[in-house]
């Protein structure tokens, strides 16, 4: 407005360049309206987007809904007897909902902690070149089809698991609890020693503890690979088989995102940090992961997003039987999850076999988008409170 | 540009598809159903198009999903092994559909064992037992002391539906049992799991996995044929009406020398 006015008061004194101005008004004009229509047809596609969003929702909630008023909400949450073509069916999901739980809990387990610290790596550890190899290598992860992955889940790494499960599970053991139990032991004889006065007692003291500690660590991890190496695994189509196959396709998720967090950090912080006379490590953990903890945050999530709705391979691999182990955390024991379910049952089921069995599924999907649509809500809003943080507000 | 690039492109994908399709459904045969008859829909559908020309498509999504495109309309024959339930038949008839089952062979129900599984015999009750979850280790099957593995299909398989007649008798197969999609599947686990049990068609055995005699019969073309051996069935090719022209030439070809002579071939038993 205060522009505008006073272009015209100038229009007005200086009548040379009035038609000059009536041509840029002209023009003006016709800007405006070409932005407006611009800013139109963005925020329609924009709203498009949302809108496909909304419809999913309530395309899933109204075949889901005749469900649960045919069935009602106690036997779907609270018991795990699924036997939907039996009559009368039978529709306990708990079982079902659960096997779901422990693959997405079992992939997180191990692709969060591997996608943070190989993302970490790439972007504070390794040099520039060696990245630019590396990181799409693991970006590929993603581009395998998914069959692929069950496909090699099924033929490749079920009879590994039952043939030499034993030994696999004791290498694994051994490779992951050896440099964690190193630290600590480094740690927990640091932490001991350090109230002592004298600088040579503490040096004594200090390896005197370290062996010590490091005694037991090598006997926890003699014993338990051991132990683990006794085991025998009856069917290789378990939760354990899932899980690995599925933090690998998690995997590259969570390596792309978290490790763009970082990077987003910039050289002033991180200069800024080793200027204090920080560390390298000092520095990363301090300073850089504090700064991209939202941004990895929303890597995990959309990481554990992507096992929870992962479907071939669960399909293919975890052996589908609907019931919860036993006991509850035996990742060697065979699951059924909501995604194998849907794909599995979606054949036979039509309003043909029984509207109901055809509607459990469409519930079984809603919870799916529910959970997703919970977490990555709780994500948004953990981003937001960071960033605020952050800022220093 | 990337992004308009990859939506041009789906976009041309399913513009392609939609006509292909279209193609088909106009000029060749569309079948659709069990898995268990799908080697000899396939192996009809390679003989067929190489003698009258006509293009054939077989998709195997289970004798349930066949017999629900039969009645959507969106395939000619439906391949079931099992027959089609009174819903199933309620549901064509509501749509103008009049489905009409076909026989094309018959076939057995094979129970396999791992290879290095000494049991060569069960009773109908101990199959029983084993699905039910009531034995659990082959110990109680007079085999070695090891967990019994249950392998069975998902529900809409119309071998499921024929063992859990045959055999279960109206008993619910154990929770911890594995489920897998298809035969093929069924076999392939059955022979790398030391401890598994499953059931597959005729169809389906090789030296990858061990037969198990049933009530002392053994499986074969000869029992089957002879009613000694129980777990058997017949298996369907569904259509709508009694068909004309190639659809009606191709559900025919069980009769002919030929066609017996594939079934032969594939490990099935000619009905004819």
């Amino acid at each position: 407005m205060q522009n505008s006015s006073g272009m015209s008061d100038d229009g007005a004194s200086k009548q040379g360049r009035s038609s000059v101005f009536i041509v840029s008004a002209r023009k003006r004009k016709l800007q405006k309206i070409s932005q407006k229509s611009g800013e139109a047809t963005l925020f329609l596609i924009a709203s498009f987007v949302a809108i496909v969003v909304l419809f999913i929702f309530w395309f899933v909630a109204r075949d889901a809904v005749p469900f649960f008023r045919l069935q009602g909400f106690q036997e779907f949450f609270t018991s795990s007897g699924w036997y939907p073509a039996d009559d009368p069916p039978r529709f306990g999901a708990l079982a079902i909902i659960y096997g779901s739980l422990m693959v997405t809990v079992g992939s997180a387990l191990i692709a969060v902690p591997m996608g943070i610290i190989a993302s970490i790596c790439l972007s504070d550890v390794l040099p520039f070149t060696v990245r630019q190899y590396v990181k799409p290598v693991i970006e590929m992860l993603a581009a395998i089809p998914s069959v692929a992955y069950g496909f090699f889940a099924l033929v490749v790494f079920a009879p590994l698991l039952q043939n030499s499960g034993g030994p696999i599970l004791m290498w694994a053991w051994w490779i992951i609890a050896a440099p964690f139990l190193l630290l600590l032991v480094i740690v927990v004889s640091d932490l001991l020693t350090a109230p002592l006065a004298k600088e040579s007692m503490k040096k004594t003291a200090h390896i005197g503890v370290g062996m010590l500690f490091g005694a037991v660590a090598l006997v926890l991890l003699y014993f338990v690979g051991n132990q683990l190496h006794g085991l025998e695994i009856m069917s290789g189509t378990n939760a354990l088989n899932v899980s690995i196959i599925l933090s690998f396709m998690a995997l590259p998720t969570i390596v792309s995102v978290s490790e763009d967090a970082l990077q987003a950090v910039g050289r002033e912080l991180r200069e800024g940090s080793y200027a204090l006379g920080a560390t390298r490590a000092e520095t990363i953990v301090k300073t850089v992961l504090p700064a991209a903890s939202s941004g990895i945050l929303a890597a995990v999530i959309l990481g554990i997003m992507r096992a929870l709705g992962e479907t071939m391979v669960v399909w293919m691999a975890s052996g589908n039987s609907s019931h919860i182990p036993d006991p509850f955390f035996n990742y060697l024991d065979s699951v059924r999850t909501l995604t194998a379910t849907i794909a599995g049952d979606m054949g036979e089921a039509d309003q043909v076999t029984g509207s109901a069995r055809f509607h459990v599924l469409f519930a079984m999907g809603l919870i799916l988008l529910v959970v997703s649509f919970v977490s990555n809500l709780i994500s948004e809003r953990i981003v937001v409170r960071q960033r605020k943080i952050l800022s220093g507000q | 540009m990337r992004k308009l690039g990859a939506v041009l492109t789906s976009m041309a994908i399913m513009a392609m598809t939609v006509v292909g399709n279209a193609g088909a459904a106009t000029k060749g045969i569309v079948i659709d159903g069990s898995t268990t008859v799908g080697p000899i829909a396939k192996s009809f559908a390679a003989y067929f198009m190489k003698k009258y020309k006509v293009p054939v498509t077989v998709s195997e999504s289970g004798s349930g999903n066949g017999a629900k495109s039969l009645i959507n309309g969106s395939c000619d024959i439906a391949d079931m092994s099992r027959s089609m339930k009174p819903q199933e038949i309620a549901a064509a008839r509501a749509r103008r559909i009049n489905p009409v089952a076909n026989v094309v062979a018959l076939d057995g129900l094979a129970m396999i064992v791992h290879p290095s599984n000494p049991v060569r015999n069960l009773t109908a009750a101990q199959i029983g037992d084993i699905f039910s979850g009531r034995v659990n280790n082959w110990r109680q099957v007079g085999g070695p002391n090891f967990p019994i593995v249950v392998i069975q299909r998902e529900s809409n398989s119309g071998t499921q539906e024929t063992f859990k007649d045959l055999v279960m008798k109206g008993r619910q197969v154990v929770r911890n049992a594995e489920t897998q999609a298809s035969n093929g599947a069924v076999k392939n686990r059955v022979s790398q799991t030391r401890g598994a049990i499953g059931f597959v068609g005729f169809g389906y055995l090789d030296a990858s996995v061990k037969k198990v005699a049933v009530n002392g019969v053994f499986p074969s073309a000869a029992t089957v044929k002879n009613k000694s051996y129980k777990l058997a069935r017949e298996l369907y090719m569904y259509t709508n009406g009694r068909p004309a022209g190639m659809v009606g030439k191709f559900v025919d070809l069980p009769k002919t020398p030929d066609g017996k002579r594939i079934i032969r071939e594939l490990g099935y038993i000619s009905r004819y």
